[in-house]
């Protein structure tokens, strides 16, 4: 039983975290809390939906272009939304992120209904059970997935050059253009980077739970929120972890307490360590943005 | 190589740099020396084209470069080491130096000779390369600060107070290999309140006092000016 919990909760934490790194990320280029993030979650489950069900094409080619249309629509937000209010207030910053997160809800609504969708099922679920224990090598894929991006960002952010001229635009954008670099284009490529990720929790959550629907980002969103702060926003490991964490602590309390709470439990969680270490569990002093 | 003509620059309505003109010719030494608050750092920022609200000509390498985008300016060999160094404190030593050659069109076997170039002047950071830029003492991210613009092969380098908190001993270190690097072939605009090291090391030098141009001439002139005598060099007659 404990293990079953664990392993569900694995599986819907690396969904979290990949939702957290966008928070993240965004966070550590602009110092911004980008409340619209849920959204490309969401647009990247039902673009894929579109392409597979709807217009019938290769699978793998409509996964590809739904997760390249959302790094897409990542770079035109940054752009439209945040661009020209980059040194505003952060109430503006925030209140736009917000207007986009409802710009993109009722665009999705219009194009898709309000209905709740089926995601079509591009993998024949199979159950493994090892003793009392199930697992689904849907479980199999999402985690597999989820550690693949996570380690390809890795990667990108620690051992490229763009990585290398991403923290420096978190760092200090000013004296990153005196380098010779285009700062805006390095932003533009690290919402990209991020609502890759986004789109692409997006539509492993469709698979798990085989509907999707247009306001799914809402929950999602401000749940990977919460993985960020619990991880220490800014921060990239500690987002990985915030959002494993945040998965074991709602399937766990969904096991043993009662699933009616799990999300209460992860709101109470987030201002319980708001309270006693604003940095996140993770978060040193000093946080190291991206 | 650089001209400024009648350089105005305000932060609201504050006028911080008032009608000033000044001259850097290819492959000298010019110091622009002046008291806190005198203007030098927005001169420099605006020539970078860090600031934007200007008025007047900055004219390099034969183009009026106002109003353009900072990396713009710098890819065209204009390269700025800010006041207070700024360099990357949470990327290692290697990382910051690395940067330099991104928007360079170098092949990155020929950057690496460059790096072990610029070693040779500052063999402190070769030892540090792994480090975090952020651990390495305010001399050796001065060290950095002036490696990482060499790096970036800057036709014209502008430095602001590279001198700054340093000890003195540090600091001639520091003008060494700025007199160093213009014998090499690169020109220098040089921002100091440190007077008597700047004006020794310039060719030709400008005085700035809130905001405006008072004096200029040949470094070692300057030097012997009374006025700045008294009022930079802190002598009394
Ligand atoms: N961002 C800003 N907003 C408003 N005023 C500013 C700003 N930056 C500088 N100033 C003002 O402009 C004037 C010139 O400042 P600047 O930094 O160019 O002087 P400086 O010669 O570099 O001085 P220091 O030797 O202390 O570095 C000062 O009066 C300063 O208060
Ligand atoms: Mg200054």
């Amino acid at each position: 039983m404990l293990f079953q919990q664990i392993l569900n909760g694995l599986t819907i934490g690396a969904v979290y975290a990949l939702v957290a790194l966008g928070y993240t990320l965004a966070y550590g280029i602009l110092g911004l809390i980008n409340f619209s993030h849920g959204e490309i979650y969401m647009m990247g489950a039902f673009i894929a939906f579109t392409c597979i069900s709807i217009f019938n094409w290769n699978i793998w080619l409509s996964l590809i272009l739904a997760v390249v249309i959302c790094g897409l629509i990542g770079i035109v937000v940054e752009i439209v939304a945040f661009r020209s209010i980059r040194h505003g207030a952060r109430s503006s910053q925030l209140i736009s992120a917000i207007g986009v997160s409802i710009v993109l809800q009722n665009i999705a609504m219009l194009t898709w209904s309000s209905r709740t969708q089926p995601f079509p099922q591009i993998i024949t679920t199979k159950i493994i059970k090892i003793n009392d224990i199930v697992i689904s090598n849907l479980q199999i894929y999402i985690l597999a997935t989820a550690v693949i991006l996570m380690v390809t960002l890795y990667l990108l952010l620690y051992k490229s050059r763009i990585g290398i001229a991403i923290r420096a635009t978190s760092q200090d954008p000013d004296t990153t253009s005196l380098m010779g670099i285009n700062v805006n284009k390095i932003i533009s490529i690290t919402f990209a980077v991020g609502s890759v990720l986004g789109a692409a929790a997006g539509i492993l959550m469709g698979l798990y739970y085989n509907s999707i629907v247009f306001n799914m980002g809402y929950t999602v969103g401000l749940k990977a929120f919460v993985a960020a702060i619990l991880g220490g926003i800014g921060n990239i490991p500690g987002t990985m972890l915030g959002g494993i964490l945040l998965g074991f602590v709602e399937s766990i309390s969904a096991g043993f307490i009662s699933s009616q709470y799990k999300d209460a439990l992860a709101f109470l969680i987030m201002i319980i360590v708001l309270l006693v270490k604003p940095t996140g569990i993770f978060g040193t002093k000093e946080v190291e943005k991206v | 190589m650089l001209k400024v003509e009648g350089l105005t620059v305000k932060y609201g309505n504050i006028t911080a740099v008032n009608n000033i003109s000044f001259e850097v010719p290819q492959g000298k030494i010019i110091a622009l020396v002046g008291n806190n608050g005198a203007g030098k750092t927005t001169t420099l920022k605006t020539i970078s084209c860090l600031l934007k609200s200007a008025n007047g000509k900055i004219i390099f390498d034969g183009n009026d470069i106002i109003g353009q985008q900072p990396h713009k300016v710098a890819r065209q060999g204009l390269v700025h080491i800010p006041e207070g160094r700024h360099i990357f404190p949470r990327l290692t030593v290697k990382e910051n130096l690395t940067i330099s050659s991104f928007s360079r069109t170098i092949k990155f076997k020929h950057f690496k000779k460059e790096m072990e170039e610029v070693f040779e002047i500052f063999p402190k950071l070769k030892e540090r390369q792994k480090q975090l830029a952020g651990t390495l003492s305010g001399g050796e991210q001065q060290m950095l600060a002036i490696a990482r613009g060499i790096l970036q092969k800057p036709k014209l380098l502008t430095l602001d107070e590279p001198s700054m908190g340093l000890a003195p001993i540090i600091v001639e270190d520091v003008f060494e290999s700025i007199t160093r690097i213009n014998k090499q072939g690169t020109t220098i605009l040089l921002v100091e309140q440190n007077a008597q090291m700047a004006l020794s090391a310039a060719d030709f030098g400008y005085v700035m006092e809130v905001g405006e141009i008072v004096l200029n001439g040949s470094g070692a002139s300057l030097l012997n000016d009374p006025n700045v005598k008294k009022i930079y060099l802190g002598e009394v007659d």
